[in-house]
């Protein structure tokens, strides 16, 4: 608990860091805001007023202890550009992000593990080989090379699942899932890959170990042996890939989110860059910083349940 | 193998499609109940104040949920929309209006004469006709609830057009409470008295608007003609959906998941005329390309200098470059102001229709002294059409035999680039490219980038007080034959000083699906007549 307590706490520098890198790198850009909402036919007069009405000409120092001021205040500021609040310009993509973040590692784990034991199992045969070349192909694609692929042929070629967009839970399960599928296959192959090869290099690993010829001598069946004895003892990196991975989608999957118009944290991020919506952009960098930080706790204390050596 | 693959597929469609289908109904029947148009706009709304923001995004906006006083039928005549009828006196001077009876705001309040005035109001400050509007009134006040007074300090040709401007900025009618807000400043209560209504509720910036119909809109009774007369809603519902890729537009909208695709990438035009469940929608004017120089910084401060652009340029390579096939391209136009528009003129730009002319390009800038000095043009490198325009732009200044140097960057930074005033090597530019649609070009009044305001100006900051003397005298001028004249006198000078360089005037359709009917083709995509 004290260990928990401990790396909470040690989120505040993290963030406190990421919060002065994050304003700077900003702030000191080419480009503001004001010139894009003055739009084509302003004159330098036009944007400066709406410069100053977006204060945005006051002092960087000042600007900068009025965002931490407002921060501490549990208050993220409003959009430049739509006015919303950046709380609930994160909120409306949380949704979207979770559930595809949830089913592209599920699909992800759900065929990479058994196909990591698998190859390591049957290690130099032609499955292993087989098995790793489709690892190789999977990581090879571009994202959005697999996504056209799939929208060709589930929506338009079969017609069977939608091109784009996302539909919430409480729409209905029916939608909701549909529009997951295509997203979820596109994004997990490369996961998937990189899990089945994680797995199989730490299996084979442990396959090699004496207790494992022991357990063989003494009868124990090959699932058992597998899952029981093998994969937990190699569980440990194939979270830890996995962990990242969650962290990884939880930032946001910016191509599975442009193919599939997903509106998740990823698109989100890349639109308040490319129009220096600055609040915004602060505002996910310190949700996602928080999210990063949370997870690899979480993954340090998931090895404490597959490795009771571990302790904090 | 092949066979094999072919039995597989026949077995995993049907097995995946039950499994998928099993999960609900259909995808298409998952969606909103209720009549529904979708659309995939050409741009993310970003910013709901169409007075503060001039995109095209925002003024299609405007149009949902707000009305206009007057506003242009399709064959280009001004027409009154929340005005009931109005007065000119006799020595046109004043103006009185009066507002049809009926109409409400969105909150069930009357509209009055005093929103009405604190609308033209707030309108005046921000738009570049309204600025000449302004400049002229003498007062602007409300009579009664139902009728407001322009007066004027001279006769002005223009009133009717510009309260009826059809693009940016519209002068849409906001209640006073929303039209009191500081023109600098976003407006958040879209509180207007349009045919729609916007859910702010259910927006979802970067990703979906949504509208609904406003049942205590009272329509004029004349059919709908362009923007003018009854603006009659037949849908329920109307969904903006911003996909920002635009392969996967296409398919969608291919797909039947959309009703309309505002601005799809010039060359899918082709393959969706070729679709049967597809019509294409033209609008008559179409869009003109921009090429701008810096007016005040080496070699364009030299009006030599910038002639030699005017004859680098061939449109066809511009629009070609584009993606725009022959069908969607005007032939070299010499018009600043638009071909096909009442405003059109050949008058200065003689030379210039006949096409490039490397060598008299080359001419001119040895004549304007020119010796090599570095040329910036600034490479967009995400709309379409700039990032083309630009490349071309880059290779003909090579062939004129200029010191180029292409620097490449999104559409943002470059429009933060060019408000730099400073010479490149203290990170300014030299050209920047542009397109404007052609109710934005199509008057030496509307045309923004024609004028000489210098540093009061857009960027490039043409200085010219004759042309601006020029404007105010077409604008003043009532008379069509007078009107006339000072046009071709406008486009003299524009081809003598150069303000700007037209790369191509092209056509950008919309796409729709065939079982829409009603839909109205002016260049901005309207929502009410259209039925499905």
């Amino acid at each position: 608990m004290k260990y928990v307590i401990k790396r909470i706490l040690a989120l505040i520098p993290v963030l406190a860091v990421v919060a002065v890198i994050v304003f700077l790198l900003l702030h000191l850009g080419a480009s503001d805001p004001a010139v894009l909402i003055a739009g084509d036919n302003a004159s330098t007069s036009d944007i400066e007023q709406i410069r100053q009405k977006l204060g945005l000409n006051r002092p960087l120092l000042e600007q900068f202890f009025s965002w931490i001021w407002r921060i501490l205040h549990g208050d993220m500021g409003v959009s430049v550009f739509t006015g919303l609040p950046v709380t609930t310009m994160i909120r409306q993509r949380l949704e979207p992000t979770f559930w595809l973040t949830l089913s592209t590692m599920l699909f992800a784990v759900v065929l990479a593990v058994p196909m990591g034991i698998i190859a390591a199992w049957r290690a130099g045969t032609w499955i292993d080989r087989a098995i790793m070349a489709l690892a190789v192909l999977a990581f090879s694609l571009p994202v959005f090379l697999i996504g056209y692929f799939l929208i060709f042929g589930f929506s338009i070629k079969w017609a069977i699942l939608p091109v784009q967009g996302f539909h919430s839970i409480a729409d209905g399960f029916g939608p909701f899932i549909r529009h997951l599928i295509l997203p979820a296959l596109s994004g997990g192959l490369i996961y998937m890959a990189l899990i089945a090869r994680m797995t199989r290099a730490t299996m084979l690993e442990v396959l090699g170990e004496d207790y494992i010829r022991t357990a063989r001598a003494k009868g124990v069946g090959n699932t058992r042996l597998l899952v029981r004895h093998a994969l937990k003892n190699a569980a440990v990196p194939i979270i830890t890939t996995i962990g990242l991975g969650v962290a990884l989608l939880l930032g946001g999957v910016i191509v599975t989110e442009s193919v599939f118009a997903i509106p998740g944290i990823g698109r989100l991020t890349v639109d308040s860059v490319l129009r220096r919506d600055y609040p915004v952009i602060q505002g996910i960098v310190l949700v996602t910083s928080a999210v990063y930080v949370l997870i690899n706790l979480a993954i340090d204390l998931l090895y404490t349940v597959f490795d009771p050596r571990i302790r904090y | 193998m092949h066979n094999r693959v072919s039995r597989f597929a026949d077995f995993a469609k049907p097995v995946l499609a039950a499994m998928i289908l099993a999960t609900g109904s259909s995808f298409v029947h998952a969606q909103a109940s209720g009549k529904t148009i979708r659309m995939i706009p050409g741009g993310d709304l970003k910013i709901l104040d169409p007075i503060q923001n001039p995109s095209y995004i925002t003024r299609n906006h405007g149009y949902m949920i707000y009305d206009t006083l007057f506003a242009v039928d399709s064959k280009g005549n001004y027409k009154p929309q929340m005005v009931d009828t109005f007065s000119v006196s006799k020595d046109k001077k004043t103006y009185t209006f009066t507002l049809r009876p009926g109409l409400k705001w969105h909150d069930g309040a009357p509209v009055v004469a005093a929103d009405a005035v604190a609308s033209i109001k707030r309108w005046w400050v921000k738009d570049v006709t309204g600025r000449f509007l302004a400049a002229q009134a003498a007062s602007l006040e409300a009579k009664d609830d139902k009728t407001f007074v322009l007066t004027l300090k001279e006769p002005f040709g223009l009133v009717i057009e510009a309260l009826g401007k059809p693009s940016s900025n519209v002068p849409f009618m906001m209640p006073e409470r929303v039209a009191k807000t500081d023109p600098n400043q976003q407006i958040t209560d879209t509180t207007g008295s349009g045919p729609f209504i916007f859910k702010k509720d259910e927006w979802v910036p970067g990703n979906k608007v949504v509208y609904v119909k406003n049942p205590s809109y009272v329509p004029r009774k004349e059919p709908a003609d362009g923007l003018t007369g009854g603006k009659v809603v037949k849908v329920d519902r109307v969904e903006w959906i911003y996909i920002p890729d635009q392969n996967t537009a296409l398919a969608a909208f291919n797909n039947g998941e959309m009703d309309i695709f505002e601005l799809p990438q010039a060359d899918f035009l082709d393959s969706l005329e070729k679709n049967p469940n597809v019509k294409i929608a033209k609008d008559s004017l179409g869009c003109q390309g921009w090429l701008r120089p810096n007016h005040l910084q080496p070699p364009f401060n030299n009006p030599k200098a910038r002639q030699a652009l005017l004859y680098m340029v061939n449109q066809e390579e511009y629009l070609a470059a584009a993606g725009f096939s022959e069908k969607y391209r005007v032939k070299q136009t010499a018009a600043y102001f638009m071909s096909g528009s009442v405003n059109a003129t050949d008058a200065g730009g003689e030379a210039v229709k006949a096409g490039q002319n490397i060598a008299k390009a080359k001419q001119l800038l040895k004549e304007a002294g020119y010796k090599g000095e570095k040329v910036v043009v600034l490479v967009p490198s995400d709309p379409p059409v700039q990032a083309a325009a630009a490349m071309v732009t880059v290779q003909n200044l090579k062939k004129i035999g200029m010191n180029v140097e292409a620097q490449a960057m999104d559409w943002s930074t470059l429009l933060g680039r060019r408000a730099k005033k400073e010479s490149v090597e203290n990170g300014g530019w030299s050209i920047f490219h542009t397109y404007s649609v052609g109710f934005d070009v199509m008057s030496p009044v509307v045309n923004s980038y024609v004028g000489g305001a210098g540093e009061a100006g857009p960027a490039g900051w043409s200085t010219d007080p004759q042309m601006e003397a020029l404007r105010m005298a077409w604008a003043k001028e009532s008379n069509p034959s007078k009107r006339k004249a000072i046009t071709d006198q406008i486009q003299k000078r524009a081809y003598d000083q150069v303000p700007y360089v037209n790369f191509g005037q092209f056509y950008w359709p919309m796409a729709y699906r065939a079982n829409l009917k009603g839909l109205i083709n002016i260049g901005i995509p309207v929502m009410w007549n259209v039925d499905k």
